[in-house]
């Protein structure tokens, strides 16, 4: 999967609990997920769940702590990815 | 100096009607909301009816943003805030999106059990060991404050916000508190109400219970049957009702419309003493809550031109009448008019309270009776103590002045509410 799918993916996956919409215009690997999308943090947990569903991959509870931005999350989807 | 409180905002979702227009049209109509459910004979209940109001998928998301819907299995909470909502509306409040919360408004939602088949969901995903899959609103939405909780935060309000629990008299009592927090001048406006759940996880234990007609479901509108020589226990059934409350001065400077006053109620228990027990009411605590609820109104029992029952169409209902009977001491045609909305929508157990007071405020303010479904055949225990002309079977346009509304529940609680058409000359 090329970094523009992942990336489109993950777009997909965070648009429902974003409260930034402008944060969503410049969606990149820079984004971050509470400062520039506004995820209220008790949403994380469901963003979590969703990428599991999406890329079905099991992301432990280490790697979920980590997963603040959208760059921690293609880092650990990609390594989920190459460990199945 | 107490204040005076008033009624500004009505809501409903109930099994017959959902919206404040639609309700009004059915209760008038003597509509039913009662039905068979598939889902309950496959489950081998007995009784195999319901009440559940009717909402669309356009309707949810008219009420919800699509965040909040993602996994929202709470059928309450949907209840509650479509009526909440609404009422708030009627009251022609506005939602404000600022920074600041209304301080002056509360909320007294409550609720019987909340969000079951999101507990369900929640109880299969642990027991399979996953718990870690449940997501973020578990918590939210099967605590019992959900539903004040959701409205709080839609409507943004900054004064108490909590959620009540007293079986069936849920509703009533919910307003009785917002009233006494007003009247205190603690709050301005309070939007209060209760709701409950549908289905089978909360209809089971009634079923088990063995008080549910069974002998109906082939023909679920004739199965709620208050104050009938045929009535075979309570048609389950579920929705919300909701009213905004608010200090008289304060509806008048928004140039608020009013439908009503609230004079005064009574609420208490009676103590499973006395031939009272977990399901049955202690007959001297009933007496005691309707004349308590008199007293503190400032009226007398004579004023009383409309009850609205809380009978249920189980063999209770000849009791309850006995009791009116004796508080109010006046019998056959010197009794007053009466009815019982659950002949159209069932039992909706925790929000029977407030979608019945919202019924009983609707009479008042529009002038009609609304008439007894099911109730051709009056229970003779009945027919001796009261006037069969007092119990109408079709509704009748007939403006009148005060309406009392009891609700009684398992624990032996019982709460009655007092409300008067709204004459601003008219002192307590």
């Amino acid at each position: 999967m090329s970094d523009k799918e992942l990336l489109e993916k993950l777009k997909n996956i965070v648009t429902p609990y974003v409260q930034d919409k402008e944060g969503l215009e410049n969606f990149d690997e820079n984004t971050d997920f509470l400062n520039d999308l506004k995820i209220n943090s008790a949403n994380l947990v469901d963003v979590v769940l969703d990428v599991e569903d999406e890329f079905n991959i099991e992301i432990d509870n280490d790697s979920m702590n980590d997963m603040l931005s959208v760059l921690d999350a293609k880092k650990i989807i990609q390594l989920k990815l190459a460990g199945k | 100096m107490k204040k005076r409180v008033v009624i500004t905002g009505l809501g409903v979702a109930a099994p017959n009607a959902v919206g404040l227009k639609n309700f009004e049209t059915a209760i008038k109509e003597g509509k039913s909301g009662i039905r068979f459910h598939q889902e309950l004979e496959d489950l081998k209940f007995g009784c195999q009816i319901g009440g559940k109001p009717e909402i669309s998928q356009e309707k949810l998301e008219e009420y919800f943003t699509p965040l909040q819907l993602r996994g929202l299995n709470s059928s309450g909470i949907i209840y509650g805030v479509i009526s909440g909502t609404d009422a708030w509306k009627d009251a022609g409040l506005t939602i404000d999106p600022g920074d600041d919360p209304d301080w002056d408004t509360g909320i007294i939602f409550g609720t019987g059990i909340l969000g079951v088949d999101k507990f369900r969901e929640a109880i299969h995903l642990i027991d399979a060991g996953n718990t870690r899959r449940l997501g973020s609103t578990s918590v939210i939405q099967t605590m019992a404050s959900g539903i004040s909780a959701y409205l709080g935060g839609i409507l943004g309000c900054g004064n108490q916000v909590t959620t009540n629990s007293s079986a069936c008299t849920t509703g009533t009592e919910a307003l009785l508190m917002g009233f006494e927090r007003i009247q205190s001048g603690k709050a301005k406006r309070m939007l209060v109400g209760s709701c409950s759940d549908h289905g089978p996880y909360i209809w089971g234990g009634f079923d088990a219970m063995r008080i549910l007609p069974a002998n109906y479901n082939r023909d679920p509108e004739k199965a709620s049957r208050p104050m009938s020589a045929t009535a075979a226990g309570f048609v389950p059934g579920s929705g919300a009702g909701a009213l905004v409350l608010e200090e008289l001065e304060s509806a008048k400077a928004r140039g608020a419309s009013i439908y009503a006053e609230v004079l005064g109620g009574e609420v208490n228990s009676g103590g499973q003493r006395g031939g009272g027990s977990m399901t049955a009411a202690n007959s001297d605590a009933v007496i005691r809550c309707i004349e308590g609820a008199i007293v503190n109104s400032g009226i007398s029992a004579k004023e009383i031109d409309v009850i609205n029952g809380h009978l249920t169409a189980t063999n209770r209902d000849g009791a309850e009448i006995e009791n009116w009977v004796s508080a109010l001491n006046l019998k056959n045609g010197n009794f007053p008019y009466i009815n019982s909305l659950k002949g159209m929508t069932g039992h909706c157990l925790s929000a029977s309270g407030s979608i019945e007071c919202v019924a009983s405020v609707l009479q008042l303010k529009k002038g009609f009776i609304f008439g007894n479904v099911n109730c051709e055949d009056i229970h003779p225990e009945i027919a001796k103590l009261i006037a069969s002309e007092k119990i109408p079977l079709k509704a009748i346009e007939k403006p009148f002045d005060i309406i009392a509304k009891a609700s009684f529940g398992f624990g032996d609680v019982n709460a009655v509410v007092v409300f008067r058409r709204f004459e601003d000359s008219l002192t307590r």
